[in-house]
């Protein structure tokens, strides 16, 4: 299993390759290409990481995170989550960059192979930006009124956070 | 202008917390350090993140996303019975959906909005069950291999930042299962 999660990496990038190619597709032109868009992706996202880690940053050396720790624990105990997980929970569905900012400064700070920093990974990786797909999606369409699609939707990130918890509990004991 | 709302909160909060707990010059040198942790962050994901871009140009242009998109057909076509009446939006769904499991974000967007079209005609800005659904299945995510997130770990240090894989799709799964679940059960009851 150990090794699974080693070679994925590879085992992906030999295995699209190898797809690729046999489907008359120009491999390293298409590599090149896409790799010279997520230059394009880094850009786009680094100026919300400025703003979004120095807050964070601030935000932590206050003291703030702990004092609505404190007050949050009991509530967020009983759910399985960690007090420490709130601002990345709260800012996930609004800004994709945020959360990747917010994430990545727990993942740092608690190691990445810590139970929170999985969870707050987890979290990440199982979820999306709701508030900006609704938007999106509504906004090309002309729809004004969206019924329950942001309820719905945010029924299921919810249910992704506490999954994330419960997920990472179980997968690493 | 929500970001801006948190984000100014956030600052305002840091300041006045730091002050009462005394811990101002604490969050001076955040302020003044953070940006630089944005920097370092780009810096160490900027490498694999250009990789995994690349490598997805590679499924996009092979056409590993027709294949998936093949396979998904029965089942989104009962997800959607009745956008599965015309072939050419229920196409643009499955390849939607295929698009998203392959993490093709850039790619899945356009053929979501494109199927959402197709089922808006003659809807007269009221959302359609079906398109509420198509749009909760595209905020819950689905991507088989969260190519960000791990790089995000591999750059602070995890020697194997994928073996978070089984609980981002036991994760996804739920997320996905109770989104689609909140759909059917609310449209029984928010009939305007």
């Amino acid at each position: 299993m150990q090794l699974f999660f080693t070679m994925v990496v590879p085992f992906t990038i030999a295995g699209v390759a190898l797809y690729g190619l046999g489907r008359g597709v120009d491999v390293y032109d298409a590599l090149a290409k896409g790799a010279g868009a997520g230059l394009e992706v880094l850009l786009r996202i680094f100026p919300a990481l400025v703003g979004l880690m120095t807050a964070v940053a601030m935000l932590r050396a206050s003291g703030a995170l702990e004092l609505a720790a404190g007050a949050l624990a009991p509530l967020l105990d009983r759910l399985g989550l960690s007090a420490q997980l709130l601002p990345l929970m709260l800012v996930r569905p609004i800004s994709g960059s945020a959360a990747l900012g917010v994430g990545a400064e727990l993942i740092q700070t608690y190691g990445p192979d810590s139970q929170l920093g999985r969870t707050a990974a987890v979290m990440l990786g199982s979820t999306e930006t709701t508030f900006y797909t609704i938007a999106v999606y509504f906004g090309a369409i002309g729809i004004t009124r969206t019924r329950y699609a942001v309820p719905a939707a945010l029924c299921a990130d919810l249910a992704g956070f506490l999954a994330a918890a419960w997920a990472v509990r179980i997968c690493f004991p | 202008m929500t970001m801006a709302v948190v984000w100014t909160g956030m600052v305002v909060v840091s300041v006045l917390c730091g002050l009462a707990t005394g811990r101002g010059d604490q969050v001076a040198a955040a302020a003044v350090e953070g940006a630089g942790a944005a920097v370092e962050l780009c810096l160490s994901i900027g490498g694999m993140l250009c990789l995994w871009m690349g490598v997805m140009e590679v499924m996009r242009r092979s056409g590993l996303a027709d294949g998936l998109s093949r396979l998904l057909s029965p089942v989104l076509g009962r997800l959607f019975p009745n956008a599965a009446g015309d072939r050419e939006t229920m196409d643009c769904i499955c390849a939607n959906v295929s698009a998203n499991l392959l993490g093709l974000g850039n790619a899945a967007t356009p053929l979501g909005i494109q199927a959402a079209q197709r089922m808006s005609r003659g809807s007269s800005g009221r959302a359609s069950d079906e398109m509420c659904m198509l749009v909760v299945c595209n905020t819950a995510s689905i991507q088989l291999i969260p190519t960000t997130v791990a790089t995000v770990r591999a750059a602070a240090g995890s020697q194997t930042p994928f073996d978070i894989l089984p609980a981002v799709w036991l994760a996804s799964s739920l997320s996905v299962g109770v989104g689609i679940l909140a759909c059917k059960l609310l449209a029984r009851v928010w009939r305007n």
